[in-house]
């Protein structure tokens, strides 16, 4: 964790000296991920328009003054998606004050017709007490994949199916701009790291 | 683990001694089994373990009370999207510790009966058959870890934490 600090005070001295990064969420252009891709100029992930467990309209600008970190799955994924989210409990046990304020897990579910929401709410809150899921119709979840250019599609196995899907992870700046990717293999650690340097410009 | 198959082991054992002057026997030895906790109402989640056989055999079915549906499924990442397909055998070669976790083989138990919860136990029946037609039925009892458990103790989150 110390380098994560150390590295922050460097960002830190930084935006002292260049003016311009104290003025919110600088362009893309400062940016530069050591691990994760810089996602500030690819036109994606523009909009969702979504429900939350407790049947709340969620949209992009419900998360305004947050750093949404949003990636699809469904509760029967026993792989990628309990990986995914343990890693992302990690993250937010590795960011400090302000940071993990920021921080606000997104699990979007690929599998509505089987993930109710009562489950969907039991599942991610089992990772950590402030993860959110979302979920919406079948069409509504086709139309937010198609936004994120999100594969999945279900893969019949015995009676049932399950559900072959893109791992990757989304994170927006705090005004609603995707800014950064994570793909699966990357470690808690790795991802906290990007994750501070975003925060630093925002 | 190693505590809940020591009875069957030693059964094994003693099996294995009367049986000296019968024809080799294929024998299948099971450790660190594990099912992943559920929320209520999640139909299914996955069994994790390592299998290691004597001689070259194939596990051909697992079965559990507290599913209806169990299978074994292989994860595969092509890019960044996981992969998820029903594999009707696993190949063990002898004496090759063959693992079942959550980043490629493992068992997926499916149309649950009920919540597994941390702690518990859950009974799985495995059906392994030898290259020469001897079959082995195994019964293994599987102890609960948490939604969050991490594969194979972890492996990329021990330096994290320093």
């Amino acid at each position: 964790m110390n380098d994560l600090y150390t590295r922050r005070a460097v960002v830190a001295g930084m935006g002292v000296l260049g003016l311009g990064l104290l003025a919110g969420c600088s362009p893309a252009r400062g940016l530069e991920f050591k691990y994760g891709k810089n996602m500030s100029n690819e036109i994606l992930g523009r909009k969702f328009n979504l429900k939350d467990p407790q049947g709340n309209p969620r949209t992009l600008s419900s998360f305004y003054g947050s750093m949404p970190m949003i990636f699809f799955g469904f509760t029967q994924c026993p792989a990628v998606c309990p990986t995914t989210l343990a890693r992302a409990a990690q993250i937010r046990q590795m960011l400090k004050g302000r940071d993990r304020d920021l921080f606000q897990v997104v699990f979007i579910t690929l599998d509505p017709e089987r993930d109710t929401p009562e489950v969907l709410d039991a599942y991610v809150k089992a990772f950590d007490p402030s993860f959110t899921a979302l979920t919406g119709t079948p069409e509504e979840i086709a139309e937010v994949a198609k936004e994120f250019k999100v594969f999945y599609e279900k893969v019949p196995a015995g009676d049932t199916y399950t559900i072959s899907h893109s791992s990757t992870s989304y994170v927006y700046d705090t005004r609603g701009t995707l800014r950064l990717s994570l793909g699966h293999s990357l470690n808690a650690k790795e991802c906290a790291e990007d994750l501070v340097t975003l925060m630093e410009i925002c | 683990m190693a505590v809940s198959l020591q009875p069957f082991k030693r059964g094994l054992a003693a099996i294995a001694l009367l049986g000296l002057a019968l024809p080799a026997l294929a024998e299948t030895t099971v450790s660190d089994a594990w099912v992943r906790a559920s929320v209520p109402h999640q139909q299914s989640t996955g069994a994790f373990m390592t299998l290691t056989a004597s001689s070259d055999s194939k596990l051909v079915g697992v079965e559990s009370p507290v599913a209806k549906t169990v299978q074994v499924h292989e994860m595969t990442m092509n890019g960044d999207v996981m992969g998820m397909r029903e594999v009707k055998a696993v190949e063990l070669p002898a004496g090759k510790a063959v693992t079942l976790d959550p980043n490629g083989l493992h068992v997926m138990l499916m149309g649950l009966k009920q919540q597994v919860k941390e702690g518990e136990q859950v009974p799985l029946t495995l059906f392994i058959e030898d290259t020469k037609g001897g079959k082995q039925t195994l019964q293994v009892q599987a102890p609960v870890r948490p939604l969050n458990a991490e594969a194979g103790g972890g492996h990329d989150h021990m330096h994290m934490n320093h």
